[in-house]
């Protein structure tokens, strides 16, 4: 299962009115290259045969949809599946991507690789793939997220990569996106930009997307095949959204099942202590795209706060801002708070440690479980495992005691 | 003819365009270093709007935007720090500004307010021709100057739509990369410009790394035009009491070259 199943919006840059390319002139010819050379792939067998066989024996595809029977339990309403992307090689579902574009790189000739992380999940992936692929590579990190997230540091310099710290605005993944794009605009002859979200300049918000489909399809197999029939709910965390649009992509046109993003609330919508442009946003332009953006009243872009990292974004992947305006998703936010109690209780009943990030689709599941009857059915994207997350957990606890 | 385009009527005359970030280090050392380079020899500024994500800048302006930030520096108070320049120097006045705040302005309004405030023209690095068409009827109808950049990685195709939509002048970037002063010049200018001579003839000015008169001097020997800024930010950064004599130096010292 691949890609090249269902047709891609490559040709077009924009959903509605929401994506296009903010580049800087510099990048835009680099751009059409990336687009012709993603168009190319897309007939190409021998790519998606090299890339359907790592994703299953090095990736670790496909991931169980797993019946989490104890939270169902526990929740006392709808069915539970977890789609186990946490179970992947690098312990997310961003190695989808990483290796999707890792091999698009090489077939472009471009042996310098660069890329943003937030959490470090996503740098984590592209160290691998490049190691893997015998490519070069480059990863920006904030130097709040290198504090934080201090353990993926040393993993992606165990891996071979140089992990670049970025000390400008709010030292967090936006910034290291700012200073990425810097060092493609620079070097953008050599250079390729593995960028890890459905977010920035057309074609990467579609690319991304099509790689991280894989998970979508899987699920709609997998829940045909196990209770015969689709879900009545799928909910997944939203940051910058590639996990939310990779599980929602392939159920778009069933309008029975009900698709919901989960953004972060961080500390409170109301205090604006948040990571939530879709709930609290407005229209605006950021790292190429025309999204749904956190800004003041002058245009500045505002600092976010999220006890989860790879939340930790003022802006969203295009699509998303597409669908919120269709209203074929649903968008809420979760604090704080809540995703930790959700990160406790799953790692508690179900004995598995989920990421802060997934925590917060855990979180809402759970809440709209409840209210349920048995014979629905709710699937949770479960995108990453929680291991990344013990120092911020365990600070948390510290805290709250 | 616009204030832009008149600057480049004169034939021979090589435009010295310089570069301050409006609010960096305060508002009145933009009001005067803008006044100062315009006695010197400058023949254009391009004010700069201060943005929280600088894409395309490197560390000079970078911080100077930051600081610009903090000192409260918006959109509007760009506008009335150009509509109190428009008093004092006659010289065209451009905004550089990254495409955010502008949208977030209004662009009809934003377009509105810069002719009422005797601004020419604007520059936006982050807003090629293919997402710039509302803005270039709005400027347009304002008669603005929309000044589209050009890149020494552009394709032919790229330079020839940069040439037929670019208002006043085109904007050049010496190299692939962000702004901030650099010590040699890239080697392939001169075909970079040459390349786009032969689909256009519109003034052709270059900027990124420019940093001494010198270099500047060079440049005009093929383009018509210089663009300076993080130098000058540099300069104003010093510290030192005779900023504004090192910056009026500076100024001359490039208009001396360019006039050679």
């Amino acid at each position: 299962m691949t890609a090249q199943d269902e047709p891609s919006f490559v040709s077009s840059s924009y959903f509605g009115q929401f994506g296009g390319r903010f580049a800087p002139e510099t990048l835009v010819p680099a751009l059409d290259e990336l687009t012709t050379a993603y168009k190319k792939i897309q007939g190409d067998a021998s790519f998606w045969s090299e890339f359907d066989s790592l994703s299953h024996d090095y990736s670790g595809r496909p991931t169980p949809l797993y019946f989490a029977e104890k939270l169902t339990d526990h929740c006392g309403g709808a069915r539970i599946f977890l789609k186990r992307e946490d179970l992947l090689h690098t312990g997310a579902h961003k190695i989808n991507n990483a290796l999707g574009q890792g091999l698009l790189a090489k077939k472009m000739g471009k042996q310098r690789i660069i890329a943003e992380t937030g959490a470090g999940q996503h740098g984590v992936a592209a160290a691998t793939i490049c190691a893997r692929l015998g490519l070069d590579c480059v990863v920006y990190m904030g130097e709040e997220d290198i504090r934080r997230q201090s353990h993926n540091v040393f993993r992606m310099k165990l891996l071979g990569a140089e992990v670049f710290p970025v000390s400008s605005g709010s030292k967090t993944l936006k910034d290291a996106i700012n200073e990425a794009m810097r060092d493609w605009v620079t070097n953008v002859r050599n250079t390729y930009y593995l960028l890890g979200s459905v977010v920035g300049p057309h074609p990467y918000p579609t690319i991304v997307r099509d790689f991280q489909t894989i998970i979508g399809k899987e699920t709609r197999e997998q829940v045909m095949a196990k209770c015969g029939r689709l879900p009545d709910y799928i909910i997944a965390c939203v940051g910058g959204g590639s996990n939310a649009i990779g599980i929602f992509h392939p159920f778009l046109k069933d309008t029975e099942v009900q698709l919901i993003g989960v953004e972060a609330a961080g500390r409170g919508i109301a205090v604006g202590k948040h990571a939530a442009p879709l709930i609290a946003g407005s229209i605006g332009v950021l790292h190429g795209a025309k999204s749904y953006v956190l800004q003041d009243e002058a245009g500045q872009i505002r600092e976010t706060a999220s006890i989860a990292a790879g939340l930790d974004y003022p802006s969203v992947g295009p699509e998303h801002s597409y669908y919120k305006t269709t209203g074929r998703i649903a968008y809420d936010a979760v604090e704080d708070k809540d995703a930790l109690s959700a990160f406790l209780l799953l790692s508690q009943i179900e004995g598995i440690i989920p990421a802060l990030e997934s925590a917060h689709a855990i979180s809402y599941a759970g809440k709209i479980a409840s209210s349920l009857g048995k014979d629905k059915i709710i699937i949770i994207n479960l995108s990453g495992r929680g291991d990344k997350d013990m120092d911020i957990v365990s600070e948390a606890m510290e805290k709250k005691q | 003819m616009s204030r832009i385009s008149s600057i480049f009527s004169q034939p021979g005359h090589k435009a010295f365009i310089a570069y301050v970030t409006v609010g960096y280090p305060s508002i009145e050392a933009t009001l005067s270093t803008v006044s100062l380079l315009a006695e010197n020899g400058c023949d254009m500024v391009e004010l700069g709007i201060p943005f929280s994500d600088p894409i395309a800048d490197g560390v000079t302006i970078q911080k100077a935007s930051f600081h610009a930030l903090k000192n409260g520096v918006t959109p509007e108070r760009c506008l009335a720090v150009a509509r109190e320049l428009r008093q004092q120097v006659s010289i065209p006045l451009t905004f550089m500004s990254y495409f955010n705040p502008i949208l977030h302005y209004g662009q009809e309004n934003f377009c509105n307010d810069c002719a009422s405030s005797g601004i020419d023209g604007l520059i936006i690095p982050d807003l090629p021709p293919n997402e710039g068409g509302e803005l270039e009827s709005l400027t347009q109808k304002h008669n603005l100057d929309l000044i589209y950049l050009l890149s020494p990685a552009s394709t032919e195709e790229r330079i020839r739509l940069i040439a037929q939509r670019s208002r006043g002048f085109i904007y050049l970037v010496s190299v692939t990369g962000v702004t901030g002063a650099r010590n040699a010049l890239p080697s392939d200018l001169k075909v970079f410009l040459s390349r786009v001579r032969k689909v256009s003839k519109q003034p052709l000015c270059v900027g990124f790394g420019i940093s001494t008169p010198e270099q500047a001097g060079q440049i005009a020997t093929v383009a018509d035009g210089v663009i300076i800024g993080s130098r000058i930010i540099q300069l104003m950064d010093s510290g030192e009491p005779d900023t504004a004599q090192q910056i009026q130096d500076f100024a001359r010292g490039v208009r001396k070259e360019l006039d050679q």
